[in-house]
């Protein structure tokens, strides 16, 4: 894609990241950069880095070794003019006790040089009746939204996300889609990290798929799947034992089973899906409910790191 | 500046808002003075030199403030905002730690001062005490005591790993020192053992100074207690500095 042509500006670069607590190895050598105007993802299952990259890229975190650059800048010693310029939400994050939505916009927006109307951010989030609500009586929905809002409230040029939509309902959860998409749209460069494929698969326009400490694939999401060779897969149901000998032979179909009621063919290659089905009416076997399952981010994730991802 | 002024100020809303907090540095003194007062009174006693109870001793009780700020307040809440992340997240913008120590730190100032001026105020509204040295020598010897303990308060937040242990190291000095430093009772009527240990606790520094310029008395008869908290607050902000996380 257009990202990787070298004609947008990086944002980040990473080289060789490596950070250990004690004996544990939270980050292996990890490299990647991200462009400007990416939503970029990182996903990987519990304890695979993640937070641990993203809090070195903030300055969060001091590397054992490795290069960092993020926004022309090292962390590691501009962190004063980097936090100026980006926008973070943490995974665990808090306010101080007892305060209320307005009163945590206003403080962070007087941290910054340059800042936002907090008023029309609020507005914008669909919070701007709760800014006299204490930040404790908010709901998780809400509280994410408030952390959204501190996360913008400088009008950063880079916005890092650690689990945004953890322990969300899936309400909320799309909100919040809308929410990164509305950030990105306004040519905001996003990192995110999140557990939940189908968020990196609607909202990244590239993968970071994170294991043990390194990027194990980095992609778009199209690529990521394209890449496994997977095969895709024709369901339907059928009453009785049809024979599938025929379906068998169809070239391009890799193979064919029954569980139950449930017949599952799997294909591989363009235009199979025709062919399947004709052969099927040939051959007289009377489906129903027939759809077709494409490989999603899970299984490329499986069969990268051979985890289920965790929530 | 802009940072510090908005941080200060709403630091000290949210202490405001804190009724625990507001009970022991603005209410809890002037009750006790009240309380106090009404079962000694203010009657002259040979014990006091020939002055009476209330006069001698309310000075004393910015001492009690002082103590419960600094030892009590500023642990629990610095080691609560860092425990849940609050400090934490303040890191992740330009947000100096000098700006945010000095505003916590003000605050904290201006409501034991608060909580002095009301004991202050009740002594010689309620009691008709009136000090005899300079009022402004007066709270410039609290704040010595204040500052003193604020930087103690810190190295205390610095030390303690969670808030359970934050509050056991305060009480376990305050305590003590809150029965014996001659902030509730005066020393005098104290055993002759117990007054020389206790003329070692750091309160009991801030009591003597706070009672002799409160009566009139030169600060040159009172260096030992202002060198000692002049040099707690030194080392205790050293320190303090020295141990100070975020996270
Ligand atoms: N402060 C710390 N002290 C010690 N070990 C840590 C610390 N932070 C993280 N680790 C360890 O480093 C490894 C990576 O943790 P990290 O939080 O970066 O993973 P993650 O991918 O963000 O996980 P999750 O998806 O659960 O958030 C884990 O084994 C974790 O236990
Ligand atoms: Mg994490």
């Amino acid at each position: 894609m257009q990202f990787e042509k070298g004609v947008v500006p990086k944002m980040i670069t990473a080289n060789e990241l490596r950070k250990s607590y004690g004996d544990t190895v939270a980050v292996d050598g990890a490299s990647f950069e991200v462009f400007e105007g990416e939503i970029f993802g990182m996903v990987g299952p519990n304890g695979a880095g993640k937070t641990t990259i993203i809090e070195c890229l903030e300055g969060l975190r001091l590397p054992d070794s490795g290069r960092i650059r993020v926004l022309g800048l090292d962390p590691s010693k501009d962190r004063y003019e980097l936090c100026e310029r980006i926008g973070v939400q943490l995974q665990s994050a808090a306010l101080p006790e007892r305060i209320k939505v307005g009163e945590a916009l206003e403080l962070f927006a007087s941290f910054y040089r340059r800042s936002v109307d907090w008023r029309l951010l609020l507005e914008r989030m669909g919070m701007g009746e709760k800014s006299g609500a204490f930040v404790s009586e908010l709901s998780g929905g809400q509280r994410q939204r408030v952390f959204i809002a501190l996360a913008l409230v400088n009008d950063p040029d880079l916005v890092f996300m650690d689990e945004l939509t953890t322990g969300l309902d899936p309400q909320s959860r799309r909100s919040m889609w809308d929410m990164v998409r509305d950030v990105r749209e306004r040519g905001k460069t996003v990192v995110l990290t999140t557990h939940f494929m189908e968020e990196a698969e609607r909202l990244c326009d590239r993968v970071a798929v994170v294991d043990q400490g390194r990027v194990v694939a980095l992609d778009t999401v199209g690529n990521l799947i394209s890449s496994l060779g997977a095969e895709n897969r024709v369901v339907f149901s059928v009453d009785g034992r049809p024979d599938l000998a025929g379906i068998t032979a169809v070239p391009g179909v890799v193979r064919a089973e029954q569980i139950g009621d449930r017949v599952i063919i799997s294909v591989r290659g363009s235009g199979i899906i025709g062919r399947v089905t004709t052969a099927l009416e040939e051959d007289g076997v009377g489906f129903r409910d027939l759809r077709v399952e494409k490989p999603t981010l899970e299984d490329v994730f499986l069969s990268l790191t051979g985890k289920e991802i965790r929530e | 500046m802009r940072a510090l002024s908005k941080l200060t100020l709403l630091l000290a809303k949210l202490y405001m808002r804190d009724p625990i907090a507001v009970f022991f540095t603005l209410l809890f003194a002037p009750l006790l003075v009240v309380l106090l007062g009404l079962v000694f009174g203010n009657d002259p006693d040979p014990i006091f030199g020939g002055r009476g109870y209330l006069e001698t001793n309310l000075p004393a009780y910015a001492a009690i403030v002082i103590g419960i700020v600094g030892l009590l307040i500023v642990p629990i809440n610095t080691v609560s905002r860092r425990k849940t992340g609050a400090l934490r997240r303040f890191r992740v913008t330009p947000l100096r730690p000098l700006t945010y120590i000095a505003a916590d730190a003000l605050v904290y100032f201006v409501m034991g001062v608060l909580g002095i001026v009301l004991l202050f105020l009740v002594g010689t509204v309620g009691f008709g005490i009136q000090p005899q040295g300079s009022i402004g020598e007066v709270f410039l010897a609290a704040s010595v005591g204040a500052f003193a303990f604020l930087a103690v308060g810190y190295v205390l937040a610095g030390i303690a790993p969670t808030v359970q242990v934050a509050q056991v190291i305060g009480n376990v000095p305050l305590f003590p020192m809150l029965i014996f430093s001659g902030a509730t009772a005066p020393l005098e009527v104290m055993p002759e053992r117990v007054q020389s240990v206790a003329r070692l606790f750091p309160l009991t520094q801030v009591v003597t100074l706070m009672r002799g310029i409160w009566l009139g008395e030169v600060w040159s008869s009172h260096l030992t207690e202002t060198v000692i908290l002049v040099g707690l607050c030194l080392v205790g902000v050293a320190v303090a500095s020295w141990l100070f996380r975020w996270e």
